[in-house]
């Protein structure tokens, strides 16, 4: 087995410790970024969802306001967000390299994405929902809990599935900034130094994770699809 | 009692403004079934949601009993809507929650204690006859029984009043029936006051006992069923009286010159309906032998509202000029309507 995994992945045996490292740094990476952007961007996908006109709680100026600061984000290119946060980051995180410079980014990087998810999920839910749990009494709150995110579990599952995986892919990029990851672990010795068998084994765990992610996705909304 | 004073509600849209109810001045007793008859657009889901002021008006006062709901705040207008229940076309039931919770879900975070709420739901599935489908999700229901699971639901917290929207429209025939029958026992043994908005005659007659007839945003007559459909003044009542008589088809008949309403000398086609609810009298006997006539009757629409019969009869009534002519005053005094509608009588 071992001989065979030789002749298959030589400079990837060669450097294990490493990469071992590149995934528990994309791990890292992922989980941190991960669910602070879930929290912010499910509360920035709320506050969207209620002030917007009609919404329970409408509120113009504050809608008008998160919108066009969410599409500034969004259209940033993640690489120029990347080193334009630096003294952000700095500032937040005390550092701007390493895999704790890259959290702040990649949470740049994904909250608006992830609140645009979130958004277009609890816009499944049917107005009339609101409507009949206002005529039992339901305020704001209860609303927000009980309805949105309780009817809406399928589709912030969804959601949130695509952005996990959309992030995987931009911790890639946080190399840039000294961050390892399995991403960076590829370019540099893969693409780099030409030594195509890193590629691959990046690329296959890369896969199992993506993968992962889709499976636990997607049971969340069977389970809560009824 | 609810009562509407002055009550007006308009909407921007599209930078117009589109006044959706007119001043409208209501009072709907307590215990009653009142309907509210329209076609789409005559304001009536407006006027209904100002009851629980999902509607706010932009003018006049919403009174429930002693409370002027227009003038409550927030909070204690949460407090007042869980006095009204509301059923909707669409249902509104939480999918994602099985019909025991949907029907909890109102009650969750009461101060009522887990058993009390347990208590409280299986009460209500039974009274809706649905004790065995508390564990199925909306998705498995029939919209029958969808209907029922969001009436036991709107009956949480034993309203006073239950608003229902439209809430046979998406049903068949059958399942309406069926409904309504449960709407009218409700209202018999809790002592509910009911507000139903349709556009279906057949749903006013089968359960109300007050109507209300909206057009155009404004109420343009009111009063107990039987009164109002037994002589209508509006043409748009006329028009949904018609709707479920087939008394008005004899017009058609004649314009499409149908061999029956091709009259014989001495023969002629009178309408007759019931004005007053006095409808025991064996009157077409009575006028074929007090006054020497045959009476052939062609239609006959008659149906009951409440205990009454309304509706009438379509007849070809032939004899002598003079005897048809007092039998038609005879029925005018006990107060039946009598309409000629084509006449070839004989004058002798």
């Amino acid at each position: 087995m071992q001989g065979f995994l030789l002749s298959l992945f030589p400079n990837v045996l060669s450097k294990l410790p490493d990469f071992y490292e590149s995934i528990n740094d994309t791990l890292i990476m992922v989980g941190w970024s991960g669910s602070i952007s879930f929290i912010l961007g499910l509360v920035l996908g709320i506050v969207l969802t209620v002030t917007k006109k009609g919404g329970i709680l409408q509120n113009q100026a504050l809608f008008q306001i998160l919108d066009k600061i969410i599409n500034f984000f969004r259209s940033i290119p993640f690489i120029i967000l990347l080193a334009s946060l630096i003294p952000l980051t700095r500032l937040i995180s005390g550092t701007a390299i390493g895999v704790d410079g890259a959290i702040v980014p990649l949470v740049f990087g994904t909250v608006p994405f992830f609140s645009r998810q979130i958004e277009s999920a609890l816009a499944e839910l049917d107005s009339g929902l609101i409507e009949a749990a206002q005529s039992m009494g339901s305020g704001p709150i209860e609303i927000i809990f009980r309805v949105y995110l309780k009817e809406c579990i399928p589709g912030i599952a969804r959601g949130t599935t695509i952005t996990a995986i959309s992030l995987i892919g931009l911790t890639a990029m946080a190399g840039a900034v000294g961050a390892g990851g399995l991403g960076d672990f590829a370019i540099r010795f893969g693409y780099q130094r030409n030594q195509i068998d890193v590629t691959y084994a990046s690329v296959i765990v890369l896969v199992g994770m993506v993968s992962i992610i889709q499976i636990v996705g997607n049971t969340i909304v069977k389970k809560n699809s009824h | 009692m609810i009562i509407f004073e002055n009550v007006s509600k308009s909407f921007e849209s599209y930078g117009k403004t589109v006044e959706a109810v007119k001043n409208v001045n209501l009072q709907m007793e307590e215990g009653k079934i009142h309907g509210i008859i329209g076609f789409s657009g005559a304001g009536k889901s407006t006027l209904v949601r100002m009851i629980n002021l999902l509607e706010r008006p932009t003018e006049g006062k919403v009174i429930l009993g002693d409370t002027e709901i227009t003038l409550l705040s927030e909070k204690n207008l949460r407090e007042e809507r869980k006095k009204i229940g509301m059923i909707f076309q669409q249902f509104n039931l939480f999918s994602s929650r099985n019909v025991y919770e949907n029907v909890a879900y109102p009650l969750k975070h009461s101060k009522m204690k887990k058993k009390e709420i347990q208590d409280k739901v299986n009460y209500l599935l039974e009274l809706v006859d649905l004790q065995d489908k508390s564990l199925a999700y909306p998705s498995q229901l029939s919209g029958g029984q969808k209907q029922r699971v969001a009436i036991a639901r709107a009956l949480a917290y034993d309203p006073k009043i239950l608003l229902s929207d439209e809430s046979t429209s998406a049903l068949d025939p059958q399942t309406t029936k069926s409904i309504l029958k449960l709407l009218k026992q409700l209202n018999e043994k809790l002592g509910i006051t009911i507000v139903v908005i349709t556009h279906e005659m057949q749903v006013v007659k089968e359960i109300c006992d007050n109507v209300v007839v909206m057009e155009n945003g404004e109420v343009v007559e009111q009063g107990d069923v039987f009164n109002v459909f037994a002589n209508p003044v509006k043409q748009i009542t006329k028009d949904f009286v018609d709707s479920t008589s087939n008394l008005s088809k004899i017009h058609e008949l004649i314009e499409e010159k149908v061999s029956i309403t091709k009259l014989k000398e001495g023969e002629c086609i009178l309408k007759f309906t019931y004005l007053e609810r006095n409808a025991s009298e064996a009157l077409v006997s009575q006028i074929s032998r007090r006054f020497n006539l045959d009476v052939n009757i062609i239609f006959g629409n008659i149906e009951l509202i409440g205990e009454h019969p309304i509706g009438g009869l379509v007849s070809i009534v032939s004899g002598e000029a003079k005897n048809i002519t007092e039998a038609i005053e005879y029925l005018r005094n006990k107060n039946v309507g009598v309409e000629v509608i084509l006449d070839a009588r004989v004058s002798a």
